[in-house]
């Protein structure tokens, strides 16, 4: 074999928190990133600050963006070797009790959480399927919380749906171990985000892990997983996000 | 025969006709495809996820109302999107039959094209007032983002709704490098591809961008299809070699009455053509990349396939030229024939048609 090509990974909600620090991550260990995000300026403002990155504006909670999505990161990364289905919603804030919790609100957060990246999961698995035949591997990694266990009070919206998110993974990758694509359900730990200010606004944010760090685990997970799956010859691959 | 007319991928009712030198045409339920191949076949698809083509906009010189459905392109690198051949409808859009859309404003090299957030220059006008070249201004993310955002598929007037990516994307679709969809593949699901490896079925992919399939003008359609660039994974060209030697094996054995095993069995004409081009005389597949130019049809032996998958194909398109590389024009007639009886659905959304050596 020559040397191996780049790791190639798309990153949802990629231009702050966990997103951002997994895209620094990635493509400070050679990878080839597409990221998403809702907003125009930011994904435009962390292109910039990334060149070898590819940006893509779009929601993953829009049923309608999702094929958008996938053309953009398919076409423009050429294939796909890991999705990391990072981006999530609280819910309405302040975080509330169930019972004081507007069905909408939960829908939306369940579009965001759930059936986003279900949907997007799907559009790919192609291509992820076809990086596995070809001894490359495939693995779709869904960012899960504690939440997705625990039952903490005024967190049932997120909680829920990431308990349904760690569960489907589960499901994806009892179906998809003969296709020879891994899904990961990792919780990263709570971490100094916005998303972490938003639902607990007075935290120090010294006592929080750093989103770095978190970015840092979760890729050697992705980068173990992917050993796994790799075949010897082509151990390249994996080495060259193992770092 | 008719056209199917609504976008669905696997209706439960689509039909199988099994033509093959040891039977009379059978028709079948094509959810019982399987039942049709053996251990040690090598099944092989097109894995090409299917581009939004068609864009709609106007031309700059004279403020016209255009279509361009993007046709072919030089290969398929992620970074090679700035240049397309195209072939260019006047207004209107998929309801009017192709042939009856009206011609475009009258096209000349610098000409200037505007495609919703995209812009184009005519860079050659090629042997006829349709076909041209084009090159999108941007840098390639931005020609991803621009035909994500404002690109539909290619559609004809036979389905009455607007397409969308998820109607012509397969199950298996990676890659976005074809212009219309590979869609014999629509049959494959994954219960498709899990049955396979219970019964000891070898599944494998190509990519090729499949190029336009019709263009409603017969001129141009004699000149399809156009050349196609693909990529034989080498885990595929190694999967074809042992396929050949499981084959030669069962040959040898006299297993051909029997059924023979090791067949590649390739999922639509598109993994024929790249896997044509792909192999030497003596049926040995390189895997990498190249340019699928030649033609198949009835004058061309087949040296790496063994039986396909296919739609159902109408006599004078270069799908159907294909087929007769697999049967003789008797037998294809006689298909043709029963399927009309039986009522068999023609193009991407219809039925299917199994041509392979005794089984």
């Amino acid at each position: 074999m020559s040397s191996a090509p780049p790791l190639r990974v798309a990153v949802t909600g990629g231009t702050s928190g966990l997103g951002l620090a997994l895209v620094r991550e990635l493509t400070g260990r050679g990878a080839h990133v597409a990221f998403v995000a809702r907003t125009a300026d930011a994904v435009q403002r962390i292109a910039r600050e990334q060149p070898n990155t590819h940006g893509i504006v779009g929601d993953v909670a829009r049923k309608d963006d999702i094929y958008p999505i996938a053309l953009q990161i398919l076409g423009e990364l050429g294939g796909l070797d890991v999705l990391i289905n990072n981006a999530s919603s609280l819910g309405p804030v302040p975080l509330r009790l169930l019972a004081d919790t507007d069905c909408e609100d939960f829908e939306v957060a369940l579009a965001t959480n759930l059936l986003g990246p279900f949907r997007l999961t799907k559009a790919v698995l192609g291509a992820l399927t076809a990086s596995a035949r070809e001894g490359r591997g495939a693995v779709v990694l869904n960012v899960s919380s504690d939440a997705a266990i625990n039952a903490y009070p005024t967190w049932g919206v997120y909680s829920a749906s990431k308990a349904a998110l760690r569960h489907m993974s589960a499901i994806w990758n009892e179906e998809l171990v003969s296709e020879g694509v891994r899904f990961l359900s990792v919780d990263p730990g709570d971490m100094d985000t916005p998303l972490h200010a938003l639902a607990v606004p007075d935290t120090d944010p010294a006592t929080l892990k750093r989103p770095e760090h978190a970015a840092k685990e979760l890729v050697d997970a992705i980068a173990e997983a992917l050993a796994a799956l790799v075949t010897p010859k082509l151990g390249q691959v994996s080495a060259s996000v193992g770092g | 025969m008719t056209a199917a007319t609504e976008p669905v991928q696997r209706p439960i009712d689509a039909k199988l006709l099994v033509i093959d030198p040891c039977h009379e045409p059978r028709h079948a339920a094509r959810v019982d495809l399987l039942d049709f191949l053996h251990a040690g076949d090598l099944v092989i698809a097109n894995d090409a996820a299917t581009l939004p083509a068609s864009l709609a906009g106007h031309h700059l010189p004279t403020g016209g109302d255009v279509e361009v459905r993007l046709a072919s392109r030089g290969s398929l690198s992620p970074d090679d999107v700035e240049t397309f051949t195209a072939v260019v409808f006047g207004a209107g859009d998929f309801h009017t039959q192709t042939e009856q859309r009206p011609a475009p404003p009258s096209l000349m090299p610098g000409d200037g094209l505007s495609l919703g957030p995209l812009r184009a220059t005519i860079t050659g006008v090629l042997d006829h007032p349709r076909l041209v070249s084009l090159r999108f201004e941007g840098r390639p993310d931005q020609i991803w983002s621009g035909l994500a955002r404002h690109g539909r598929p290619l559609q004809y007037a036979h389905i009455a709704t607007p397409l969308a990516l998820w109607d012509v994307w397969t199950p298996i679709a990676g890659s976005p490098v074809a212009f219309e969809p590979p869609s014999a593949g629509f049959a494959i699901d994954w219960r498709t591809v899990a049955a396979m490896r219970d019964r000891r079925i070898e599944f494998a992919t190509i990519t090729l961008a499949a190029g336009i399939s019709s263009t409603g003008d017969p001129e141009l359609d004699a000149r399809l299809p156009f050349d196609e660039p693909y990529h034989v994974p080498d885990t595929t060209a190694a999967a074809v070699h042992r396929s050949r030697l499981r084959h030669a094996r069962g040959r040898g054995a006299s297993a051909r009455q029997a059924g023979a095993s090791g067949r590649v069995v390739a999922i639509g004409t598109t993994v024929v053509r790249a896997l044509e081009h792909a192999a030497d005389e003596s049926g040995r597949v390189r895997g990498g990349y190249g340019i699928a130019t030649r033609r198949i049809d009835r004058t061309t032996r087949l040296r790496a396939v063994d039986a396909i998958l296919s739609g159902v194909h109408e006599p004078a398109t270069s799908h159907y030229q294909l087929l007769r590389a697999f049967a003789d024009d008797d037998t294809l007639q006689k298909a043709d024939a029963l399927m009309s009886a039986l009522g068999y659905r023609t193009h991407e959304f219809g039925d299917s048609v199994l041509i392979s050596s005794c089984c």
